[in-house]
């Protein structure tokens, strides 16, 4: 079971539930759990609509991997990648090739629907009209303002930044460029005030 | 009331397109150039008709990187209010006008790889100075222009001098029809779509592109709403305590301005929002022509947009 | 038919009535380390004072920005003061330190030349003295005299300015400048020169729209103030610019107050003491405009910002009653968000000398 993404300000992304659309042609995109959302999206489509369908997956072996359930959907674009960063450069290349009117499906971390996002709006996509729907961790990725360095994979608040060591609130500002939450100096008006990590997004 | 941003401007040329259409040219009266624009940016139009001052939208289809003048081309319709007749008619070189600044309902996205542009008839204008503009940037477009004979077809020869292999042209009387199925499903990705033309070329296009998964953020259109004439009917404005006759051939905005009241507006083509309006009582049938309010909002008869809806009935009170 | 456009000295507007400080030499100043920053008294009577009544409550407050009222920051649609030439400084070193604090998507390039035209059209017409431009179709000449700046370039071709046009202009323009894109009924921040801000990211915000980079502003959102801001905005036409004013208080009179450094200037707001406030801490006032730009049709949205200190403000009696009424009655909500946590009650104690408790005269200029 995934936790619920509450909504927050209005910079938050909300993520939805998949659902067909009625297109020529589908991209699907997903990690971990979200490959179980693909594997319900795909029950309620035609045979015919996967024979035109590119589904990109990246399982957690060992811990939420899908891959049986969706090899055996007969869809020839089934495709899985090691990682996040090895599934990028694929996916990029699918978008290219295809035309306009394939819808988009991102499902899983926020990490992915947000990296797979970046891939979406370097074509010149609008990222109003693709579909997400967020399964599994809810660990984020949270771009330091001061030393712009990423840390992948923040469950605490506050967080440490990886690069520069400052003590970081992780904030619900969310920049789809940089596919990370805003992460700014908690105790910069008083270093020595050093408050306690919370497991927030686990 | 008060034109927004009004230009004072001479009529230094009427061109004679072809039987249905004429090309006007606008100069500032005082022999600057005119502002800059974006492709697809219109003009509202100030006629002195007599007793009526009508004030109609009109796309400007001249090059935005050339401002010594401003051109629009106007369709005669016989069945409209008068504007078109009135240009047709009455206007001719060195008579003064007034228009507003241009303003831009129909832009192109800037972020578009590529922009596929449909027009149909009289549509083709905003796509004149849109091109124009691609042209200059290297942008990348194809341009698919519907006419219903070469005759009629405005613009044809200048288009293929200028657009080459990048312009289509299908004439309805040789049966030609443009593609749309095969076009909607052909294009690579981050392509955009535009069109312009006749509401049904509209209607058409925009619900093929969506049933053809394309995302309603990548599929832009216009349409040239021209307010209909109607019946006089009488309006109170509750705000300003002013009980308004529109007459026949005068916008419910025309009126309300004509009686002093200055409401805003900024398409004047029952597109953009900006007119719309508090209905306080409704005793009739509003008659929205408008392409802004939803189907809810029409059917509530809370809330009108003046500069092309009218109404029929015993009594309509407006919160202006 | 004038084949060339001339934007100078001998083509300029009507002048007008002058305040002082348009012909006063530029200071030279530092709004860091040392922090010379300092008014001449003239330029505290003609600070753009965001408080109309004595409490303050958002509110969308647009007007439009003409009719310039002569001996205020109004007069000149794009104005150029005493602290011209050390800010334009300022903005160098903050720009050679993180150059992310100016960027610009790919798409809003053409916005940038507009944003370049309008900004050197206006100074050029306003301050005949000190800008010039000249225009014989695309081949323009631009004069800086403050900057030493004689440029000549090709409209509309990035190899003929030393930088791509929106940077190359603002870093000739007091204030920040974020270039919105519009589109799909909303306004998107897709281009910015953000040195001056008060604490919001250029670098992480660029690319959001309306209503999400406004996202972090407490309470303003249920109230439907953006929703009404962004209609508006999006009617503003070429040639009608409008404005509103906001406000924040900073300590010490720094422009750069970014997230991106706050950790080097979060720790000065617990330096406010009763001794040093009356010089310390700022009024931090935004004189913010919204021109729609031609051949983009995108809009600029320049943010201008005004220092008062306490002290400065202490001279004009209406306004050190009104910031001391304001300041007690603030929304603590409002009050967190803005900053001003850790001395707010300083500078109402300080401010209190000076409030007699009579009325203020409505409307914001000095009496």
């Amino acid at each position: 079971m995934s936790a619920t993404i509450e909504p927050s300000i209005r910079s938050r992304p909300v993520y939805g539930t998949l659902a067909a659309a009625d297109a020529p042609a589908h991209l699907m995109v997903a990690d971990a759990d979200g490959g179980a959302a693909l594997v319900e999206l795909t029950a309620t489509m035609a045979p015919a609509a996967l024979l035109r369908a590119e589904i990109l997956y990246v399982p957690f072996v060992s811990t939420a991997d899908h891959s049986e359930a969706l090899r055996a959907l007969d869809c020839p674009g089934f495709h899985t990648s090691p990682s996040i960063d090895a599934l990028i450069p694929r996916l990029a290349r699918s978008i290219e090739r295809m035309k306009m009117g394939t819808q988009i499906y991102l499902a899983g971390s926020e990490t992915l629907i947000g990296r797979a996002m970046q891939a979406v709006l370097q074509a010149g996509i609008d990222h109003q009209a693709i579909q997400t729907e967020h399964r599994g961790s809810l660990a984020r990725r949270m771009q330091c303002v001061h030393c712009k360095g990423i840390t992948e994979n923040v469950t605490t608040q506050p967080a440490d930044c990886a690069h520069c060591g400052l003590l970081l609130l992780v904030r619900d500002h969310y920049s789809r460029r940089y596919a990370a939450f805003q992460g700014v100096n908690i105790n910069a008006e008083d270093p020595s005030d050093i408050p306690e990590k919370e497991e927030l997004f686990p | 009331m008060s034109l927004h941003g009004a230009i004072d401007v001479v009529v230094t040329d009427v061109v004679t397109v072809n039987p249905l259409i004429k090309r006007f040219h606008f100069a500032r009266a005082d022999g600057e150039y005119l502002p800059a624009f974006s492709g697809g940016a219109h003009i509202i139009v100030e006629m002195e008709d007599g007793d009526t001052r009508r004030r109609t939208p009109y796309s400007l289809m001249s090059s935005p990187l050339d401002t010594r003048d401003y051109q629009i081309s106007i369709r005669r319709d016989d069945e409209g209010r008068g504007g078109s007749l009135f240009m047709h008619r009455e206007v001719k070189p060195g008579i003064n006008m007034r228009i507003g600044m241009p303003s831009n309902l129909f832009a192109l996205d800037q972020r578009a790889h590529k922009h596929l542009l449909f027009a149909g008839g009289i549509g083709i204008t905003p796509f004149l100075a849109q091109t124009a503009q691609l042209m200059a940037r290297g942008g990348k477009f194809e341009l698919h222009y519907g006419v219903r004979n070469r005759e009629l077809g405005a613009y044809v020869d200048e288009l293929e001098q200028r657009l080459e292999s990048r312009l289509h042209v299908y004439l309805d009387d040789k049966g030609e029809q443009i593609d749309f199925d095969r076009l909607l499903t052909s294009q690579p990705t981050g392509t955009h779509v535009y069109v312009c033309g006749p509401a049904p070329m509209i209607e058409h296009v925009v619900t093929q592109a969506g049933a053809l998964g394309w995302p309603k953020e990548h599929v832009h259109f216009e349409h040239f709403a021209k307010a209909p004439p109607g019946e006089p009917f009488t309006v109170e404005l509750r705000a300003s305590a002013l009980t308004v006759e529109v007459s026949a051939e005068q916008t419910l905005l025309e009126a309300i301005e004509a009686a002093g009241v200055d409401a805003p507006y900024l398409c004047r083509g029952g597109a953009c929002g900006q007119c719309e309006t508090r209905v306080l009582a409704c005793d009739g049938e509003l008659q929205h022509a408008d392409h802004w309010l939803d189907d809810d909002e029409h059917a509530s008869n809370e809330k009108v947009m003046p500069c092309v809806s009218r109404f029929r009935g015993n009594m309509l009170v407006l919160d202006r | 038919m004038p084949s060339s456009q001339m934007t100078s000295a001998s083509t300029a507007a009507e002048p007008s009535a002058r305040s002082v400080t348009a012909t006063a030499p530029f200071r030279d100043e530092s709004f860091r380390d040392d922090f010379t920053f300092r008014n001449s008294p003239e330029t505290v009577l003609r600070a753009p004072f965001p408080f109309d009544k004595d409490a303050y409550m958002y509110a969308v407050n647009m007007e439009l920005h003409r009719d310039g009222k002569a001996g205020t920051a109004f007069e000149e649609p794009i104005d150029v003061d005493e602290h011209y030439v050390s800010e334009m400084r300022d903005r160098a070193l903050v720009l050679d330190e993180d150059p992310l604090r100016c960027q610009s998507l790919p798409h809003m390039t053409l916005a940038g030349w507009d944003t370049l035209e309008l900004l050197m059209a206006s100074k050029a017409a306003s301050y005949p003295d000190w800008f010039a431009l000249t225009r014989e179709g695309d081949r323009w000449h631009w004069i800086n005299r403050p900057l030493g700046i004689d440029q000549h370039f090709v409209f509309g071709d990035e190899t003929t300015l030393p930088y791509a046009p929106l940077e190359y202009i603002t870093r000739q323009a007091q204030g920040d400048f974020c270039v919105l894109d519009e589109r799909a009924g909303n306004l998107w921040m897709d281009a910015g020169m953000v040195t001056t801000q008060a604490d919001w990211s250029l670098d992480f915000d660029i690319g959001m729209n309306f209503f999400e980079w406004h996202a972090p502003v407490p309470l303003a959102h249920e109230l439907g103030i953006f929703e009404r801001a962004l209609k508006y905005l999006r009617a503003v036409q070429q040639g009608n610019p409008a404005r509103r004013l906001n406000w924040t208080m900073t300590v010490n009179p720094r422009l750069d107050t970014s997230p991106e450094n706050f950790h080097v200037w979060g720790p000065e707001n617990t330096h406010i003491t009763k001794d040093n406030v009356a010089d310390k801490l700022f009024l931090r006032i935004e004189l913010q405009s919204f021109w729609r730009l031609p051949r983009s049709n995108g809009i600029l949205f320049p943010i201008r910002c005004y220092f008062l200190s306490m002290r400065d403000l202490s001279t004009v009696p209406k306004w050190a009653k009104r910031m001391h009424r304001v300041l007690k009655s603030l929304p603590p909500e409002l009050a967190s968000y803005k900053g001003l946590d850790n001395y707010r009650p300083i500078a109402i104690d300080w401010l209190a000398q000076f409030d007699d408790g009579s009325p203020t005269t409505p409307g914001p200029f000095a009496d």
